[in-house]
């Protein structure tokens, strides 16, 4: 069942035409990847779907709620959580914290003028738990700056996650990872699919192929193919486009 | 890297060692002040610019909103109070009442139109507004005095039900100011550790992410200004006892451009106690200064000049080098 569909969105900035006639949709419990050179329109087409950006034309729905142009807040609130290819963490501020803001939980007590703010164990838990998920559970008390880059990425997916999100979408979130890190990752959203909707952008092929069930690849703007990763493997358009730069 | 968030890191327990410090300094200043060659008065001033300073940085240094125009909230302030005991009567609570209630209102309406506005639009509107509020003081002669301003403003007395405390001597309005300053610093560092003081601080370091967690920004930008607005009008009602007056000056763009540099000198940026290094050192300065030479803003002006640049995070930056403070809640 498609949970979360995106119907001919078009998008520019000034002259520039960023997206044309986008249609994607993203089945319930699925891993879906999406890949594409280098300024082909991924990311922005993560940003309208988050309510970044509104599209110019077009409609977005989730579980059969049109959600096109609201704002990322509220589409936040509705269990729609993504993680950013450049880093946006709280950097002055503990790990932990990092998450715990998240929580949908914690937004619960965002009016809180006097409680304190770790004195909920259930709360601290909860972001411990997802701390632990990504392997960061020991660095929980630290300075979110001080992390290295590895383990900025793992907080990222991280804050993603701890929105409980009914649909998570990753923008290339191996970028800038080693080969170690990336099987870790790997191994991760292997466990991770057991439990979210996942739509993620993905230049590393391999990666890509060995995780998602299905694979939409964006050129120009446009969706070129679409297809299971073996349907993919024989597309002689994906192995000029996508498959070329990467190789 | 020094930040705000370091100090709050440990849970916000009311009970730490600088707020034992400033707490005891506030109980005692009447005991030093003069034996150092000060007087009563210049506590009494020092206390209210402390409330001013710190509710301002709450939106200043915590939210990393940047108004050039927070006079207007405490000229606001000090109206409402000379207003309510000329015109409704001499009461202590109801004018202090008044002028907070004011000033939270003009807060209020001041921040709808600023919430949604970021950056150098921010900081030009709340210039703007700032000088609407000091135009309006000056032209609406017949409620405000014009130039004059109100004069003659009473000191109400402090019914304390089996007693009477006359508030026009100054130790006994000294000891007045500095309790309702016990008061208010220790909620606004509960509410700077509290769960909507994180979210605060959250958005000044990262707007978008923010968002894309689910936060009405605009909404938590709305509530600092107003509640730092409440604040300043809290100590322009105290402003207004203190002078027996109230007087366009008070929200002079001037006046807003001194908060900004007490809270930068201190090291509002990097501390909760920043603010209040900073007035202390402003009206140290003044006296001490303003003793040998009347350049003493001159002086002043340029320490905050090489302050800016040497040591952006001002006073209470270098008491953070010295302290190793590490460790979970
Ligand atoms: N906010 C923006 N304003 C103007 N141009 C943009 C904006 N965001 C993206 N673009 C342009 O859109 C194109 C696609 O960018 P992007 O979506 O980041 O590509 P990808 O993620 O596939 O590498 C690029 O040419 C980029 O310069
Ligand atoms: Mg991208």
């Amino acid at each position: 069942m498609t949970l979360f569909a995106a119907e001919a969105i078009h998008k520019r900035f000034g002259a520039r035409v960023v997206l044309e006639n986008i249609s994607l949709g993203f089945e319930r419990d699925r891993v879906h990847g999406i890949m594409g050179p280098n300024g082909a329109g991924k990311t922005t087409c993560f940003n309208v779907l988050t309510g970044r950006h509104a599209p110019d034309r077009g409609r977005i729905t989730f579980d059969g709620r049109d959600i096109t142009g609201l704002a990322p807040q509220r589409i936040a609130r509705l269990g729609i959580a993504r993680s950013f290819q450049i880093m946006n963490l709280f950097d002055d501020t503990l790990v932990i914290e990092n998450v715990l803001l998240a929580l949908p939980a914690f937004r619960g007590r965002r009016t809180s003028v006097l409680g304190k703010v770790f004195e909920d164990a259930g709360l601290t838990d909860a972001a411990l738990a997802v701390l632990d998920l990504v392997g960061l559970a020991d660095r929980a008390w630290e300075k979110a700056a001080a992390l290295p880059y590895g383990d900025r990425r793992a907080l990222e997916i991280a804050v993603a996650l701890a929105a409980e999100p009914r649909i998570l979408f990753l923008d290339e979130p191996t970028s800038g990872l080693g080969a170690e890190a990336t099987q870790g990752l790997a191994r991760l959203l292997d466990r991770l699919r057991q439990r979210y909707t996942i739509v993620i952008i993905e230049h590393d092929m391999r990666f890509l192929f060995g995780l998602a069930d299905r694979i939409s690849v964006i050129h120009w703007g446009q969706v070129i193919a679409e297809g299971t990763p073996a349907e993919l493997m024989a597309d002689k358009w994906v192995k000029r486009s996508a498959l070329g730069e990467v190789a | 890297m020094i930040t705000l968030s370091d100090l709050s890191a440990k849970g916000g327990s009311p009970v730490t060692w600088p707020m034992g410090l400033f707490l005891l300094g506030l109980a005692t200043a009447p005991f030093w002040l003069a034996p150092i060659g000060l007087y009563q008065y210049l506590g009494i001033e020092i206390a209210i610019w402390i409330l001013f300073a710190m509710g301002f940085n709450l939106l200043f240094g915590y939210m990393g909103l940047h108004s050039f125009g927070h006079g207007a909230y405490l000229g606001v302030g000090a109206y409402a109070f000379g207003l309510f005991q000329l015109h409704v009567g001499t009461s202590l609570w109801g004018g202090l009442l008044a002028a907070v209630l004011a000033a939270t209102v003009a807060g209020a309406v001041v921040g709808l139109f600023l919430s949604h506005r970021r950056g150098i639009y921010f900081a030009l509107l709340t210039i703007g507004f700032g000088q609407v509020f000091w135009f309006s003081a000056i032209k609406l002669h017949s409620v405000t005095g014009g130039e004059d301003g109100l004069l003659g403003i009473p000191r109400p007395p402090l019914e304390l039900g089996f007693a009477s405390v006359d508030l026009n001597d100054n130790a006994a309005f000294y000891w007045f100011v500095a309790a309702l300053v016990a008061l208010v610093v220790p909620l606004l560092w509960r509410l700077v550790n509290a769960p909507f003081g994180r979210v605060l601080q959250a958005i000044r370091q990262n707007e978008l992410r923010a968002r894309f967690i689910g936060y009405e920004v605009w909404r938590f930008k709305w509530a600092t200004f107003t509640i730092s607005a409440a604040t300043a009008g809290l100590a322009g009602g105290l402003f207004a006892m203190a002078q027996e007056s109230a007087y366009p000056d008070v929200m002079s763009l001037h006046q807003s451009g001194l908060i900004v540099m007490m809270v930068l000198v201190g090291g509002g940026l990097v501390s909760f106690w920043g603010p209040v290094l900073g007035v202390i050192l402003y009206f140290i300065a003044r006296d001490v200064l303003g003793g040998l030479t009347e350049t003493w803003l001159l002086w002043y002006g340029l320490m905050f000049v090489v302050m800016v640049m040497v040591r952006p995070e001002g006073l209470a930056g270098l008491f953070h080098v010295l302290r190793p403070g590490k460790g979970r809640a």
